[in-house]
């Protein structure tokens, strides 16, 4: 069995230890903001949280993370209320097309601009690989910088 | 549409939403007759409103349902505005004869019925009642004049924006329906291959695999419900049935296709394109103009296959019971998905009931409605609630692909740089691929759209169409053709520039000439108006600054074509230095007449920009010995944020008060505007696609 925080919630899993994190939050947690894009963690749909850095969940067995704290989509922001700073950015630059990789696009970002509290547009070119179907890159860059500002206080 | 007590109104969603707006743009036209403030509309996904009649079916929601052409606002431009007009009308009439007073004089204000004579001002949610049990008044309710327009045309969010970052939205994947089961599909590696036998043992050691069985796709050639035959695993989870697929040990039969290969097919194509072919076209006197003509361009240009991808995998969820079914699928062509749930099955229509979730990309792929049957086949041989689930891999070796082709490429050019000759010659795959009742001399029509620039501007022309056989399935990719003929048209008209000595914009220019309308049969028709063109082509190369003086490496391209109704441009400026190419900035514009939405046209500019240079940078499906050879996006390399320029800007040109669609414009001259952009920059000209790695 293996038992790991979802959300804040404590929760385990008595399946077959190989099974992707991923499936084990879609299928067995019913938490279905993340999302299958590839299965071999190319395209980023299902990045989640592990102790707070960014993971591809499709490519990481469940048996990885007894004991670790995992962060889906549902529970990024602060409350019902108030949403994360990247998800306020997302929503002001209006980025979602399809939406389908959006989720993953958030929490890949939020990780990424903990590193990077104040991007170039080379570091997000280097530092952000989620793939978008849609084409939404243009306001992705947008919405990252955004969160930077949002993060740093400088709200106008 | 429903308005409820507290004055907020929901208005139903009856077009799919794949991501092009429509669930935001076809509300903001109701609400602008209707006359309500925005921030109180929501938005409710309707099924497929299906009703039989005496004599077959109608529709329930006005019209016909599912996106593709980019028709999915055009088709309800009427029909949207018309209902909110109509509720409009019943509720002031509701007003008027609560008031005592005459309809006349009786107007609206947002969410409320206005009686300037009696001072009063009554809610419409204290007149709903009243007004739905009115007969509809026997005149037709005037429309709003544009320039008294709130809404349309006004700059609103995605109305599902804040769902969708929060992770709340359901996409078909995210169905869950009670004692619902999982199921994937051991799909034929080789194309048409079917199963000659297979052993299960391993599979059904598998936790929580609960059954295995054969599926039984079309014989090769067949017109197709299903595309491949396969064996089915269902299981408790997902994963259990992925697991389970992979214990599999199955025998195929001897494909048809199994000697199928792309390099044949390749080669072919230059051998055919030595022959005549089927003449589809032919104005004017082509051979005697190309004859006296004082110069001749002639070159050959090769468009791949390349897959949909969209980044949802196929999936649907049936429950298949004695006399009725029930489809949760994430699909454009809803009434598809009832036709291909109504031939596995066997019930009729109208005991089948379609529930569309939001879309995870659509870009044609989900026109067709294989899934559907597939997780239809599965729920009626279990008698389960089944999901069915695809792979990427899946996806990938099982899709409908954009067509290849080789275009051959003929100018003749008089004494003052006029093209007095032209000629198309295409050797395909055509689309329309095992269709019921497709003559052969028709299958060009999908490949070669005759009524395209520069037809009626060049007067003699000519088209010919070779079509050439191959086992990969074909099928609608956004902007389907004017993707590979926009590439073809616009490097061609470059190169013709190049080689008589003119400027590329100029020699657009005078073919492209004043603003008129000329006929044009083919979709997007009836007319095409080739100075809409010359508008934005002129435009994008002003912004990006044609002409000006460019340091070594460095060039600028432009392009511009004509898509289904809609009118776009791109000028690209690129760099390339040993070898390497970097997209600096990219400009570009789109006439789509009237602007419903125009935060969602800015989003699809962008958007097919991107798809258009994504694919013409790397995308190809290739095929060796019968099998597909990519299978994931290692090998099917997708555009990423590094390729887009921190320089990108998109334009909305008004023309008219009429809108066009928006949904495949920006796609079709973004490939020809990079390739011209790199020749100028380099002189090297890019004839084939995918550009991949033809620089270093």
């Amino acid at each position: 069995m293996v038992s790991f925080k979802i959300n804040s919630e404590e929760v385990s899993y008595e399946g077959d230890a190989d099974t992707p994190l991923l499936w084990v939050i879609r299928d067995h947690l019913r938490l279905t903001g993340t999302k299958f894009g590839c299965g071999v963690g190319q395209c980023g749909a299902c990045t989640v949280h592990v102790d707070g850095a960014a993971q591809r969940s499709c490519v990481m067995p469940v048996s990885a993370i007894d004991g670790r704290d995992i962060t889906t989509i549902e529970g990024l922001a602060p409350s019902a209320d108030e949403l994360h700073p990247v998800q306020q950015a997302w929503l002001e630059n209006d980025v979602p097309q399809c939406g389908y990789c959006q989720a993953g696009q958030i929490m890949a970002a939020v990780d990424f601009l903990k590193n990077n509290p104040s991007p170039s547009d080379e570091d997000i070119n280097n530092g952000v690989t989620n793939i978008c179907r849609c084409g939404t890159y243009v306001r992705i860059r947008k919405a990252i910088h955004r969160a930077a500002e949002l993060s740093a206080g400088e709200e106008s | 549409m429903q308005i409820n007590a507290d004055g907020s109104v929901v208005i139903g969603a009856k077009e799919p939403e794949i991501g092009q707006g429509l669930r935001t743009a076809l509300p903001m036209m109701v609400a602008e007759e209707l006359d309500v403030d925005w921030d109180k509309v929501s938005i409710r996904q309707m099924p497929l409103g299906i009703v039989k009649t005496a004599d077959g079916f109608t529709w329930k929601y006005g019209g016909g349902q599912g996106v593709g052409g980019s028709t999915g606002l055009t088709s309800n431009w009427e029909l949207m505005r018309q209902a909110g007009a109509d509720a409009r009308r019943q509720l002031i009439r509701a007003a008027a004869a609560r008031l005592g007073v005459e309809e006349s004089q009786c107007s609206t204000k947002p969410g409320a019925v206005v009686c300037p004579s009696t001072n009063s001002e009554i809610p419409y949610a204290d007149l709903v009642v009243d007004a739905a049990a009115l007969p509809m008044p026997e005149d037709t309710t005037p429309l709003k004049a544009v320039d008294d327009y709130r809404i349309i045309g006004t700059q609103r969010k995605t109305i599902d924006a804040r769902d969708i970052v929060t992770g709340k939205t359901k996409y078909g994947v995210d169905t869950d329906q009670p004692h619902m089961h999982y199921a994937v599909i051991a799909r034929a590696p080789v194309l048409n291959a079917k199963v000659a036998s297979f052993d299960d043992t391993a599979a059904r050691e598998v936790d929580g695999v609960l059954d295995v069985f054969r599926i039984d796709g079309p014989s090769p050639g067949e017109p197709y419900v299903i595309l491949a035959s396969g064996v089915a695993v269902v299981a408790t989870s997902t994963w259990a049935a992925m697991k389970g697929r992979a214990a599999l040990d199955i025998d195929w039969e001897e494909s048809p296709n199994a000697t199928d290969s792309s390099e044949r097919f390749w080669q072919e194509n230059v051998e055919m394109l030595k022959d005549a072919g089927q003449v589809v076209l032919d104005d004017g006197d082509f051979d005697a103009a190309i004859a006296s003509a004082e110069a001749t361009v002639t070159h050959q240009y090769r468009v791949p296959f390349v897959s949909h991808s969209p980044l949802e995998p196929q999936n649907c969820y049936a429950y298949v019971k004695a006399d009725e079914c029930h489809i949760i699928a994430p699909t454009q062509m809803p009434s598809g998905a009832s036709r291909a749930a109504a031939a596995v099955t066997g019930l009729p229509r109208e005991n089948i009931r379609v529930d569309m979730t939001r879309v995870g990309g659509g870009f044609g792929r989900r026109l067709t409605n294989d899934y559907v049957a597939e997780a239809a086949m599965i729920s009626m041989k279990t008698g389960w609630p089944i999901k069915l689930q695809w792979s990427r891999e899946d996806d990938i070796k099982n899709d409908f692909y954009r067509p290849g082709g080789l275009h051959e490429m003929h100018a003749g050019v008089d004494n003052d740089g006029k093209v007095i000759a032209w000629a198309q010659r295409l050797a395909s795959g055509s689309k329309y691929y095992r269709r019921p009742n497709m003559p052969d001399e028709n299958l060009f029509g999908a490949e070669l759209y005759i009524d395209d620039f520069p037809r009626r501007i060049v007067d003699n022309i000519r088209m010919e169409y070779f079509h050439n056989a191959i086992g990969l399935p074909r099928g609608s990719w956004r902007a389907p053709a004017h993707t590979a003929n926009a590439f073809v048209i616009q490097s061609f008209i470059d190169e013709i520039a190049h080689e008589t000595g003119q400027d590329p914009l100029q020699l657009r220019l005078d073919l492209l000439g004043e603003s008129r309308d000329l006929e044009y049969s083919g979709h997007g028709g009836p007319v095409f108006n080739p100075g809409r063109l010359a508008t934005l082509i002129k435009f994008v190369a002003e912004r990006i600054g044609y002409g000006k003086d460019l340091p070594e490496g460095r060039g600028i391209g432009i392009a511009t074509h004509f898509t289904f109704g809609g009118y776009a441009a791109h000028a690209m400026e690129v760099t390339v230095v040993d070898g390497k190419l970097t997209i600096e900035r990219i400009v570009a514009a789109i006439d789509c007449g009237l602007a419903v939405h125009p935060n969602a046209v800015d989003a699809q500019l962008q958007g097919g920009t991107i798809d258009g240079l994504s694919t013409a940078l790397g995308l190809e499906i290739t095929v060796k010995d019968g099998q597909v050879q990519q299978s994931n996006f290692h090998d099917y390399p997708l555009a990423r944020i590094a390729m887009v320029p921190s320089l990108f800007e998109t334009h909305i040109m008004p023309f008219d008060d009429v809108p066009t669609g928006v949904g495949e414009m920006g796609i079709p001259s973004a490939a020809p505007a990079l390739t011209n952009a790199i020749f100028a920059a380099t002189g090297q000209r890019i004839r084939s696609l995918p550009i991949a790695d033809q620089l270093s």
